[in-house]
């Protein structure tokens, strides 16, 4: 189970090490508009931490969009590349933490970060390759109107804490909870997270990925597909698909 | 024709006769005057002092107590720590303070295992520096911690959660490490002090007498507390040894188990061992020579052969560490990995490349420049100095492991330069907080073994062979 096998094609999820949930990226299709940002935060009572903070690497996103410009002007690409927590079936964040605040769910299979056992000591966020954890470094003020919109569903987090993206776990559960009270298995698109359902061009694709023939799965076999430095063994559940034109949707 | 004859050589000389009496084992005082100077160090003291005291005292209120009081109730968003700097100064100086509380152990226990004689009058002061190390170490740790009012969940204790600490977890180890040096060094300091409480309980009076009469623990000197002190001490020197490699071993792990390019590195466990004893000899250079200078009686009892033999041993560890650096700079740099390389790249040429440069000025340059002559090594003044430079690279050392080497990670878009924030104060808090614990034990603690040097003039002896003088040293156990 520990040895982290190459997959045939460099997008395919590992059916054994890899769970339930999964999603990919078409970064051929991501115009970086940031909605998936904005969803997130809302969707997960992100803090806002101003100006001065962000410039200084404090932002609160569970998902970025890093911003890359490929030559030289006038002849010049972007590229955009929505980072998030990759949920990894080999964490690198899960055995540094001392209070067991960082571990992996038996039940959805993702990465999960308790906030109430965490004390903060930071060592999870230097170990993940992807950068994706951030950190309360205060108790941020929500200005008006922004303190009326608080999601019941997912818990506020205090100063100190760790966190990172959660699949929507909160979402998951009341997917599943709705397929288990009318008796039936979860469909394919079901399940949708804040950033996926914000994404204005469709580049952000979720569901099973122990189903071979959920759209996720079938988007991860094509061949453009890559995952993100693959190369440390850390089984990402998150695949990114680039290559084709840098302005459509032809591969 | 004329022959001029050269010397071949230059005329024989005979070398200069040194005093044996420059030598502390060979200017022996009785035993009572001797107690009496180590009593009456601990007992003057004057305005200067306690001014020192004073402004130590403000310094750790307001800097250490008073900035952490605020940092906690403010966030460590008051700190300078960020995205990718996870870890800032509190980490740095958790490793600083953990060196500098190596050099104790290893020239107490080390040199009293060889039983190298020189060490006898100065074990004591390295060891205090041990402990009140560790405090500091301690201290910056729960620093760190984004929320220190829940730091107890790293104890492994019976809960209501049922949850026990995850023993995957470096820090775990780390934290363990800590406690055990502690605890043993702390026992270590105190085995050999038992004869000198004793002797101090036997020369004063008032509330000093009661409190020494409790920690001397009824000792009395006779044949069988000694025998039994002697065998206990010798016991701790031993087992303490491993115990000190092993912690800052423990610490590198912190860092060499880490994904993070710069971190993943074998040879951080013995680079970081010899770190810290570059730091820790450097640190007891400084502490001497202050000590020397301020404290009465202190001239005759750390001499010039003291900073000498100290001198020697920095060079040496100096020499070592530099080979170290060179090990864990060739092998990545040869390795040729994408991410090592702009980390490597990052360090030499980027924008805090002058610090990276300053550490190998303060680390290497100036000891190898002063340290292989014997006349600057007898300096004192020369060598505190020294010391103090040594130690200003120690701990840049350490800065540019986490600080700066956490700047570049895998992801070249969240790249960002750390900047220190209220951790400076509460640096500035952390060093007068040891400034202050020392000079306060000055007053209560002989920082002088006296019984170790009077056992060590009584095994010396000059002996006379046919016109010559040899010094001689005869085994007490």
């Amino acid at each position: 189970m520990d040895n982290p096998v190459q997959p045939l094609e460099a997008g395919v999820f590992e059916e054994i090490n890899t769970g339930k949930w999964g999603m990919v990226i078409d970064q051929d299709l991501c115009t970086g508009c940031q909605a998936c940002v904005a969803a997130c935060a809302m969707e997960n009572n992100l803090s806002f931490v101003g100006e001065e903070d962000l410039a200084y690497g404090r932002a609160m996103h569970w998902i970025r969009i890093e911003r890359f410009w490929n030559g030289q002007y006038p002849e010049v690409n972007t590229e955009f590349q929505p980072v998030l927590c990759q949920q990894c079936g080999h964490a690198p964040c899960e055995p540094v933490c001392p209070v067991y605040a960082s571990v992996h769910s038996p039940s959805e299979d993702v990465n999960l970060q308790v906030y109430n056992r965490c004390v903060g000591t930071r060592y999870c966020a230097n170990n993940c390759p992807y950068q994706a954890r951030v950190f309360n470094w205060r108790d941020w003020q929500r200005p008006e109107p922004l303190n009326n919109q608080f999601n019941p569903d997912v818990t506020v987090r205090q100063r100190g804490v760790m966190e990172k993206c959660t699949f929507c776990i909160q979402r998951i559960h009341h997917v599943e909870d709705k397929a288990k009270s009318e008796n039936r298995e979860i469909q394919d698109g079901e399940m949708v997270p804040a950033c996926a359902q914000a994404c204005p061009a469709d580049a952000i694709i979720f569901g099973r990925i122990d189903d071979p023939n959920s759209r996720v799965s079938k988007a991860a076999r094509n061949n453009r597909g890559f995952k993100l430095l693959e190369d440390l063994g850390t089984l990402p559940r998150v695949s990114y698909l680039k290559g084709g034109s840098p302005h459509g949707r032809n591969s | 024709m004329a022959v001029t004859a050269n010397a071949v050589s230059r005329p024989y000389q005979e070398e200069e006769q040194e005093d044996p009496r420059e030598h502390l084992m060979f200017d022996p005082k009785p035993r009572g005057e001797m107690n009496g100077m180590v009593m009456e160090s601990m007992h003057t003291t004057n305005w200067k002092f306690w001014v020192v005291t004073i402004l130590l005292t403000v310094v750790v209120v307001t800097c250490l107590f008073g900035a952490w009081g605020y940092m906690i109730a403010k966030g460590l968003g008051v700190a300078g720590v960020n995205r990718p700097a996870y870890w800032g100064i509190f980490l740095t100086n958790v490793v600083f303070w953990i060196g500098i509380s190596h050099a104790g152990t290893f020239i107490s226990a080390l040199l009293r295992v060889m039983k190298v004689e020189i060490r006898r009058p100065f074990t004591r002061a390295a060891e205090l520096m041990t402990t009140f190390g560790l405090v500091q170490a301690g201290l910056s740790v729960f620093m760190h911690l984004g929320r220190v009012w829940r730091s107890y969940w790293l104890f492994p204790y019976p809960n209501q959660r049922t949850i026990w600490p995850d023993f995957h977890s470096p820090l775990m180890w780390d934290f363990m490490a800590i406690n055990t040096y502690l605890l043993a060094s702390t026992m270590y300091l105190f085995l050999p002090l038992l004869p000198d409480l004793a002797m101090a309980r036997d020369r004063s009076t008032g509330w000093r007498k009661n409190v020494y009469r409790i920690l001397s623990l009824g000792f009395r000197g006779t044949e069988g507390e000694w025998k039994n002190l002697h065998s206990a001490m010798n016991i701790f020197a031993f087992a303490i040894i491993p115990v000190m490699f092993s912690v800052h071993t423990i610490v590198a792990w912190d860092f060499a188990m880490a994904t993070r390019p710069g971190w993943a590195s074998s040879v951080f466990g013995p680079y970081f061992v010899i770190g810290a004893l570059h730091s820790g000899i450097g640190a007891v250079l400084l502490v001497l020579f202050v000590i020397r200078s301020t404290m009465k009686h202190m001239k005759y009892f750390l001499r010039p052969e003291h900073f000498d033999f100290l001198g020697k041993l920095s060079l040496i560890i100096s020499f070592t560490w530099a080979y170290f650096f060179f090990n864990d700079y060739l092998v990545p740099w040869y390795g040729g990995d994408k991410w090592e390389k702009l980390l490597l790249d990052f360090h030499e040429h980027g924008p805090l490349a002058w610090v990276w440069m300053t550490m190998l000025i303060c680390n290497i340059v100036i000891p190898w420049a002063i340290l292989w002559n014997k006349k600057w090594r007898r300096k004192p003044w020369l060598m505190g100095i020294i010391g103090f430079v040594i130690n200003i690279g120690m701990w840049i050392e350490r800065y540019v492991i986490i600080p700066i080497s956490l700047t570049i990670t895998r992801m070249p878009f969240t790249w960002r330069i750390y900047k220190p924030g209220i951790e400076i104060p509460l640096t500035i808090g952390t060093f007068a907080l040891f400034m202050l614990l020392y000079m306060l034990a000055s007053r209560l603690i002989p920082l002088i073994p006296v019984w170790e040097v009077q056992e060590g003039q009584e095994a010396h002896t000059l002996r006379k062979v046919g016109k010559a003088t040899i010094p001689a040293v005869s085994e007490i156990d």
